[in-house]
């Protein structure tokens, strides 16, 4: 039973889910039974560097490559240390990102579309040419060096690139729009007469700011943070640039294991276990607040 | 277009639209419940009720938008229960008016025209003949954007119009303007509905604009039709409660019937035990429960016992005072209250009652209607 | 209008600071004469000479250009047909899974979703012999398959937004579903795909994770030459060649924003 005639009906309707769908299940969906397979072989010498899943007309899976994964701390440290770091990174973005928000947000009318704009401008030059700019700023005879003995800050140059703290930097910088963003929609939509109405009501703004702004800003607050926590979790860029050797990010350790090593099952099972630890929760995450936001509207 | 119809009458005129036995559920609620109705040629008919009672939906079924699950939608004798909205001989005016906003006016009337492949001469011609008829000549190159509220809604209707549709469907037409133009858009519609003679179905939940415009409304509730007629046989004779409450304000004094004597009925009533006087047109017997309705204007109120059969004596414990008239609210009982409608005639007129006077109330017998509880 | 606080002004301004910062430290040093990327040498151009004379970039920049291009038109094809689906079909069935397919890819690590793409092609070469090694092909269709995601998302927003009785209207007034999209929903949501169509096409030319999982030899895209270029670290034609970049997208920003301004006016 059909509810409603659509704009589309028939055959129309069937290309118009079917093409996307089509090429989803293709390059999408089937990629991650392949992965799922490889995961489960052996790696040799060789092309393609992985032994078939089918030998000698009997199924040759094995779950070496998990219990390897468990065996390794290299790979459960990588794990939780990437999501740390984009925990951190995507806290920092968030106490970094309100006030350039609230500020955007509250700046007279015709101001806003550009300021709004040139917050996102950074986003639209290369992401990697982001990256490397820092590498010149914080290296030790960089920029931020020269200048902190120049302040006499410091009397000596600061190991700051290759450490933790640049790969955190690198984070924020990089994803800081993608907070500003649903934090700047969520606070522009704010009725101004309710601030109003609390001052009427007797709070202080700084009062009114705590319990009014603050609590209806929420949404913008945690979009912003899966925004920048998502995409910081399997970075790979950053600490590669950034970090020194040791920054075990996941991203970076999958990508050693692949191009370096050359391990492309191990590689393969740390892709299936990161996709059901981290992502599958997080999209999920995600699913949920779409959905609630949507309900909302 | 087939000219003024009206002096015929209208059950001898052509049913422009059947509905028979029309039914839309969405998943487990029904919008429309079975719902039989026919529409006259050249008629101004309403479907009137609260927001969620399924008018809307039975229009967008008129229109092909919805698909009924069971029953048949006939347009002038054609079966279309099926049809798609591009394939039938109906046009309808959007509530949000839906003008293509990336169109000039005239673009937007000729859009229904290009579909049907009408020559381009032809075309020019057709759109402004209707653009004259809305009064908007001169608008013609102007966007959606560039107009007033009021000029939009008359777009929309000229481009609802240049197809000369067998039926205009109009969802809420006037709800997006403020009250005095909506007022005034009332009698222009109804003017150009009777020069042109289309059918017209109105879907409103403004119980004044159906009974301004209408030549018969339909009241909807919860997908039924509760009663077809003309404004002035809903208003005077509503058939149950929910019209009687649903159309003007209804004064409801339930009771039984104590004897019947042809139409007129003496009915005992509930709040004060004492007798009133009503009629219906129900056969009804003696011990049957009944709710009699009077409108407020309907009712005189008097200092002193007139000594009518159907009295009720009060007190007034409120006074709305409204300008042409004023409504005082008389407590009969413990609870029970009845409202009068006083019109205030002379500006030197000092309110005739005011509040604690103790008052008498009657009526016509013939003003007083019987409902079956 | 209240005025804006001193604070948040402060914070706006710094804010601006944090992310131009770094960008303008690329632009000044790219005019230094110095081969030592931190000292200052004087004023030169030499770097863009020096840009133009290197072919290998040059031609790694010719190719991702060739592949965005390709990889953004084949994004907003399939991303506006899933936006339709998603948003005007309702309910139909494999709505769940085609939902969750659009919006997976905008929370897939890069890393994952580059070596998705690079075992698939390898088992598809191995069982059926394509696609024929890895290729500018490739890396299409593993950008396609990632920025569909982003389009949909973009599309979709705007096909909520727009009242749906217009396309209703068409319908009503006798147009056929096809002619009904194409001359009323399509020049409406037009916007929304040349946002996609730019969002896609800057994804594509600045991924380099999925690139370099599924390109094959001879394939190498402007982000990975720039990549290998900066890890043996720093080079002053980089700088040249995102100041060139810089450039390019704030012009394109400018002129953006002054027509949007225009078109409002009128």
């Amino acid at each position: 039973m059909r509810a409603r005639t659509s704009i589309a009906s028939g055959l129309g309707r069937r290309l118009v889910v079917g093409t996307p769908f089509f090429w989803l299940v293709v390059f999408f969906l089937a990629p991650f039974a392949i992965v799922f397979g490889i995961s489960l072989s052996r790696s040799r010498f060789g092309v393609p560097p992985y032994e078939p899943l089918w030998q000698n007309g009997a199924l040759a899976a094995r779950l070496d490559n998990y219990a390897f994964l468990l065996d390794d701390p290299l790979y459960l440290t990588a794990l939780l240390n990437s999501l740390e770091i984009a925990a951190l990174s995507a806290a920092i973005c968030l106490v970094l990102g309100y006030p350039i928000a609230l500020g955007v947000a509250r700046a007279p009318k015709s101001w806003r579309a550009p300021l709004l704009l040139a917050v996102i401008l950074p986003f639209w030059t290369s992401f990697l040419i982001r990256v490397y700019a820092w590498t010149g700023l914080l290296k030790k005879e960089g920029l931020i060096n020269d200048a902190l003995i120049w302040l006499g800050l410091a009397a000596e140059p600061i190991q700051m690139l290759q450490t933790d703290f640049a790969v955190h930097l690198g984070i924020v910088y990089s994803y800081l729009p993608f907070m500003v963003l649903p934090l700047y929609a969520s606070l522009e939509r704010q009725d101004m007469s309710l601030l109003e109405a609390a001052s009427d009501l007797g709070a202080r703004p700084w009062r009114a700011f705590l319990t009014i702004t603050l609590p209806l800003s929420l949404p913008g607050a945690l979009a912003g943070f899966l925004l920048v926590f998502i995409p910081a979790v399997g970075e790979f860029v950053i600490p590669e640039l950034l970090g020194d050797a040791g920054t075990a990010m996941i991203g970076k350790v999958l990508w050693t294991e692949f191009f370096n090593n050359r391990d492309w099952p191990l590689a393969a099972a740390l892709a299936i276990t990161v996709l059901t630890l981290i992502v599958a929760p997080l999209a999920w995450l995600e699913h949920l607040r779409l959905k609630r936001s949507e309900a909302s509207q | 277009m087939t000219g003024p119809a009206a002096k015929q009458p209208l059950d001898d005129r052509p049913a422009a639209l059947i509905l028979e036995g029309v039914t839309r559920r969405f998943g487990a609620t029904v919008a429309v419940d079975a719902v039989d109705l026919t529409v006259r040629s050249g008629e101004l008919f309403s479907l009137l009720g609260a927001s969620g009672c399924g008018k809307t939906t039975l229009l967008r079924m008129i229109a092909g938008f919805e698909i009924p699950n069971s029953g048949r939608v006939l347009i002038d004798g054609q079966d279309v229960t099926h049809a798609p909205p591009y394939e039938r001989p109906v046009n309808m005016v959007f509530q949000s008016y839906a003008l293509f906003p990336h169109m000039t006016v005239a673009q937007n009337v000729a859009y229904g025209l290009k579909q049907t492949g009408m020559a381009r001469s032809e075309r020019d011609d057709r759109v402004q003949e209707v653009l004259a008829l809305v009064e908007l000549d001169s608008f013609g190159r102007r966007r959606p954007d560039q107009l007033s509220g009021g000029q939009r809604q008359r777009v929309a209707l000229a481009r609802a119009l240049a197809k000369r549709p067998k039926i205009l469907l109009l969802d809420e037409p006037l709800g997006a303007l403020d009250r005095k133009l909506r007022e005034r858009t009332q009698f222009e519609l109804v003017n150009l509905q009777e020069r042109i003679g289309t059918t017209f179905i109105l879907v409103t939940h403004d119980q004044e604009e159906a009974m301004t415009m209408s030549d018969r409304i339909a009241i909807m509730q919860g997908g039924h039709i509760l009663q077809i007629g003309p404004p002035r046989e809903v208003y005077e004779y509503p058939t149950s409660r929910t019209v009687a409450d649903f159309i003007g304000a209804a004064n409801l004094l339930e009771g039984t019937v104590a004897s019947v004597e042809g139409r007129s009925a003496e009915i005992r009533l509930q709040a004060t035990g004492g007798a009133a006087m009503a009629e219906s047109d129900i056969p009804l017997k003696t011990g049957d429960a009944v709710t009699v309705m009077v409108r407020p204007e309907k009712i005189q109120a008097h200092r002193a016992s007139t000594g009518a059969a159907n009295e009720l004596s009060g007190t007034v414990i409120d006074i709305a005072y409204l300008g042409d008239l004023s409504i005082y609210h008389v407590q009969i009982a413990d609870g029970v209250r009845v409202q009068v409608a006083i019109a205030n005639r002379r500006h030197a007129d000092e309110a005739p009652f005011t509040w604690d006077d103790a008052v008498f109330l009657s009526w016509h017998p013939g003003d007083g209607v019987i409902l079956i509880t | 209008m209240k005025r804006l606080s001193p604070w948040l002004m402060l914070a706006v301004v710094l804010g601006y600071v944090f992310l131009y910062g770094p960008i303008l430290s690329l632009v000044v040093y790219s005019f230094n004469a110095s081969k030592l990327v931190t000292v200052w040498g004087g004023f030169s151009t030499k770097w863009y000479a020096a840009l133009l004379e290197n072919d290998k970039l040059l031609d790694a920049a010719f190719l991702s250009l060739r592949i965005s291009v390709v990889s953004a038109t084949g994004a907003v094809l399939l991303g506006t047909l899933s936006a339709i689906a998603l948003v005007r079909f309702g309910r139909f069935r494999g709505r769940f899974l085609f939902s969750a397919m659009t919006t997976a890819p905008l929370v897939m690590p890069e890393v994952i979703t580059g070596l998705s793409m690079l075992l698939l092609f390898v088992s598809l070469q191995h069982a059926i012999g394509w696609p024929d090694g890895r290729s500018p092909l490739t890396i299409a269709i593993a950008h396609i398959t990632f920025a569909t995601a982003y389009v949909s998302v973009v599309v979709q927003a705007r096909l909520a937004q727009m009242d749906r009785s217009l396309e209703e209207a068409a319908l009503d007034l006798g147009a056929r579903p096809l002619r009904a999209f194409l001359t009323v929903t399509l020049p409406l949501i037009a916007p929304s795909l040349i946002a996609g169509w730019l969002l896609a096409f800057t994804l594509s030319l600045d991924d380099l994770v999925v690139a370099s999982f599924v390109s094959g030899p001879g394939s190498s895209t402007l982000p990975m030459v720039v990549f290998s270029s900066v890890r043996l670290g720093l080079s002053p034609e980089v700088n040249a060649l995102a100041t060139i970049l810089l450039a390019t997208v704030a012009i394109a920003a400018i002129a953006a924003g002054v027509l949007a301004n225009r078109n409002r006016k009128t």
